[in-house]
């Protein structure tokens, strides 16, 4: 008889243990935070129940384990590559976006009668967490199609939809979305695109993109762009984009692709990070002969191309938050098993060395790393939470809070993924700075976070200058209530009283500071006040991820505090020392950043290039 | 032609098992709970059959509390066709398992059982075997490879001493050893229709079976920690420690 104890984790992804995310922190966050199972009571999620979500769950798991990680290196050492005429990229990739297409997740957030599984965003937010963090270059490709089929989902006409939909659903056709140009980047009012109308109804683009990711690959047959540009004799600005669909091959009736368009690829940038996916140079219509098909009306481009923003911008969010959970747990093995040195009062050389997890400066480097991984995590399903409940539950304050978090969750993981990237290499030490580990790619991953879909500046001047304001302020009281809910569930339970009592101190900074701020902007001190919006964000991002640590502690300790199991214990202290940790350390930053935000501090704005 | 498969809900592979500070068991608080592996590879052996056109229905089967429809709904969504849960609170041992199994094969007339070989929980490898022998059918365990050819099949067995080809009669019973395939992950849709696929739910006396275990569990233990390994100087430093230390030569 054969090998009866073998290990399946050999055979097939070995999901508990993994190294990409701590399954038990993602249930618990699913399960006792966020609530999914309460998600059925909607009508929309009616036919789901935890069986279902785990299944789901399951083989999210098992595709990001077989298919994703397993080439996440190598697509980064191997580059695609483009011979002038072709885009080469690893069969791998080819074969993850197979299992993507059949496992049905590209369409699964769309209704069934659409061809979709009318999945929750909750779930589909934990799915794509697998994903990212186990291949975050090849993962892009599916987001990216899910999101411009979402737009055309939302704003196409019938048979817009009818041509791309199904295609971009089943995986036979992905999608890009083209904003950037050559000179053109955070200010999109100015891009310079044209779009030419002709007598059949169809426009002819003209201009160059750049940055496109996944613009183009040898993936799919087709790939449907999502390009803004101006129409001829439309307003200057924002108010004069409109956004178009440019397929690589046009379509000809009954799905059969007619002749390449005139969208050709100028060339591939050589990234950081990310390597895996495209990113391309595209010229539009260099034979004046690119066919575009405008979606919704004409100037309205930048609105429909902000839905699909937001969304994405939570995707970058949890792009970054994974890449930050994927450090830490490798940082994490590698501290457990890493013999150096002996604690400081320790004098005798022959004493055993200790693993370094027991120094306490590499427990400072691990608690942060938590700290920001799965607050960050948390963050992020909060965000898809909140899409459940206005898309399913019809509850508009819940998007009027999501529409105020939006950069928030965008740019929180932004920040501090990459930071916690840094602390997984300097956990590792030699080996952390070395290709032999993974967590310096990480941290080249991970870079690009703070700079696509809007930049970490770009995102404050939203935050700071728009959505705090937004509904009259509306989103503001929302947040407060919200967070107020958890202060008053925790303060009754003796070990966080005294962490919420720390924690009203700050979130009263965060609101004497925005109602400061609010003021100087009406009396005419916007440019005050705005030139450091960073530092508010930080704020704001610091005090809802706070929030978050408190809401982790009080449900941990609720679940977990009368269960015998160690496992369940150590899951309990571990987020109650995080809790702490966040509470103790991190929140107090928001004093020096209330200082200089309430005086105006004019250091940076006062700097005159010339001075430099 | 009809497949049968059992599959079992066993504590996960990935769990790091816990022993009962009683030592009268394994600690299942709270712990993930999974479809035994060598049971998954059952499943998948059946659909691959539904796939080839060789079998028409796939009946899955599963003893134990309600929960364990969870595993048979698992089995529905990566292609099993209809679900029987025999739901019982009480322990199973290997006989009464294949008695409750004979019981369902007597009332579905299955041209092929499949199992998994064991269960990772209990690894007693013996209910394959009684349920051949109670239902007096002929039997192919440890398969690496099962090739259905009009009213026989041939399994090939995995063996100490290499690999070993038996033809069966049908009906017959099969058990799966870990190399008869790679089982595939179930797709969304899929997981969403396994919940429409009737589900069927009886008791062991609506079978006509009673439980009667046989085996006392006395105790359970941890095993023994493994002492730290020692780096040998010579061969004979080697020799000499695994004379007098460890002895065993
Ligand atoms: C790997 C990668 C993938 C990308 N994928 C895509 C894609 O698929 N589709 C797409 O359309 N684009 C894509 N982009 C482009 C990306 O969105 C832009 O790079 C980004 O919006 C910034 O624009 P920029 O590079 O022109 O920088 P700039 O806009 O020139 O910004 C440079 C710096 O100036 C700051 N700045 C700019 N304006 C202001 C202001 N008003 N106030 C204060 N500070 C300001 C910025 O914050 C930044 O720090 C991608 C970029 C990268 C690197």
């Amino acid at each position: 008889m054969s090998d009866t104890g073998f290990h399946f984790s050999e055979r097939q992804g070995a999901a508990v243990m993994s190294k990409l995310i701590n399954t038990k922190d993602l249930e618990f966050l699913l399960y006792h935070v966020f609530d999914a199972a309460q998600l059925a009571e909607f009508p929309r999620y009616a036919d789901y129940d935890r069986t279902s979500f785990d299944g789901i769950l399951g083989t999210a798991a098992r595709i990001a384990t077989d298919y994703l990680l397993p080439h996440n290196a190598k697509a980064d050492a191997q580059e695609p590559v483009f011979d002038g005429q072709r885009v080469e990229t690893l069969p791998e990739v080819k074969i993850a976006w197979k299992h993507f297409a059949a496992s049905g997740l590209l369409a699964a957030r769309h209704g069934i009668d659409e061809g979709g599984m009318q999945l929750p965003s909750l779930i589909h937010m934990a799915c794509n967490a697998w994903f990212v963090s186990a291949n975050p270059s090849t993962a892009a490709y599916p987001f990216l199609t899910s999101a411009a089929a979402n737009v055309i989902h939302a704003f196409g006409s019938q048979s817009q939809k009818q041509t791309f939909l199904p295609h971009l659903f089943s995986g036979r056709f992905a999608g890009t979305m083209a904003l950037t140009e050559p000179d053109v980047g955070s200010s999109l009012g100015d891009l310079t695109t044209r779009a030419i109308l002709t007598e059949d109804g169809s426009y002819r683009i003209k201009g160059q993109k750049m940055y496109i990711s996944g613009g183009d690959q040898d993936i799919t047959e087709n790939i449907v762009h999502l390009v803004l540009a101006r129409i001829q004799g439309a307003p200057e600005g924002v108010k004069g984009i409109s956004l178009f669909i440019v397929p690589k091959f046009r379509m000809q009736a009954d799905g059969v692709l007619g002749e390449r368009n005139d969208v050709q690829l100028a060339g591939l940038l050589h990234k950081m990070g990310y390597r895996g996916t495209t990113s391309t140079v595209l010229t539009f219509g260099e034979q004046g002969d690119c066919h575009g098909y405008l979606l919704g009306e004409p100037n309205k481009g930048l609105m429909y191309m902000f839905k699909m923003m937001n969304e994405a911008r939570i995707g970058v969010g949890l792009g970054a938050a994974m890449i930050g959970y994927r450090g830490y747990l490798e940082s994490l093995d590698y501290a457990r098993q890493r013999p150096q040195g002996r604690s400081p009062t320790e004098k005798n050389p022959h004493s055993k060395p200790l693993n370094i997890i027991e120094h306490a400066d590499v427990k400072r480097m691990l608690l942060a790393q938590k700290c920001y991984a799965e607050g960050s995590l948390a963050l992020c399903l909060l965000a898809a939470r909140l899409v459940d409940e206005q898309e399913a539950g019809g509850n508009q304050e819940s998007g009027i809070l999501l529409d105020l978090l939006t950069p928030v969750v965008k740019s929180y993981p932004s920040f501090y993924g990459p930071r916690a990237n840094d602390l997984a290499i300097q956990v590792l030490g030699g080996a952390g700075y070395t290709r032999e580990y993974p967590v310096e790619q990480c941290y080249r991953d991970n870079r690009l976070n703070p700079i696509h879909e809007g930049t970490h500046g770009i995102q404050s001047l939203d935050l700071l200058g728009r959505k705090l304001w937004q509904h009259q302020g509306r989103g503001q009281q929302l947040l407060l209530g919200r967070i107020e809910a958890t202060l008053k569930s925790a303060q009754t339970k003796t070990v966080l009283a005294l962490w919420v009592a720390e924690y009203r101190i700050h979130l009263k900074t965060l609101i004497n500071t925005t109602l400061i701020l609010g003021q100087a902007m009406q009396n005419g001190q916007a440019d005050a006040v705005l030139a450091n919006s960073a530092l508010y964000l930080d704020m704001m991002g610091k005090l809802v991820v706070g929030w978050l640590w408190l809401e982790m502690a009080d449900k941990a300790q609720t679940t977990f505090a009368d269960s015998p199991a160690p496992d369940d214990q150590n899951f309990l202290a571990g987020k109650l020392q995080a809790a702490r940790y966040f509470i103790g350390w991190e929140l107090p930053e928001v004093e020096l950043l209330a200082q200089r935000l309430q005086g105006l501090d004019g250091t940076c704005r006062e700097m005159q290039p010339d001075w430099f | 032609m009809k497949v049968l498969v059992a599959v079992k809900r066993v504590i996960d592979y990935n769990v790091k098992v816990r022993v009962k500070a009683d030592n009268t068991g394994v600690d299942l608080t709270n712990v993930k709970m999974a479809m035994n592996p060598f049971c998954e590879i059952a499943v998948e052996e059946a659909v691959r059959l539904k796939e080839k056109g060789v079998a028409t229905e796939i009946v899955v089967v599963s003893i134990g509390p309600k929960t364990s429809q969870e595993q048979i709904r698992t089995a529905l969504a990566l292609g099993a066709d209809r679900g029987i849960q025999i739901e019982t609170d009480e322990e199973v041992q290997s006989l009464d398992a294949a008695k409750l199994l004979k019981a369902v094969v007597d009332k579905e007339q299955p041209q092929l059982v499949i199992l998994g070989k064991q269960s990772i929980d209990s690894d007693n490898n013996q209910t394959g075997q009684m349920l051949a022998a109670l239902a007096g059918m002929g039997q192919g365990t440890f398969a690496s490879e099962v090739v259905v050819d009009g009213d026989k099949v041939n399994v090939t067995r995995e063996v100490d001493g290499g690999l070993v080809t038996v033809g069966l009669k049908l009906p017959a019973v099969v058990t799966t050893d870990l190399r008869l395939n790679e089982p595939r992950y179930a797709s969304l849709p899929n997981i969403m229709k396994a919940k429409k696929k009737p589900l069927e739910s009886v008791s062991p006396a609506d079978l006509g079976v009673t439980l009667s275990p046989r085996l006392t569990t006395l105790k359970v233990e941890e095993p023994p920690k493994r002492a730290g390994g020692i780096k040998v100087g010579s061969v004979s430093e080697l020799v000499e420690k695994l004379k007098n230390e460890a002895k065993v030569i």
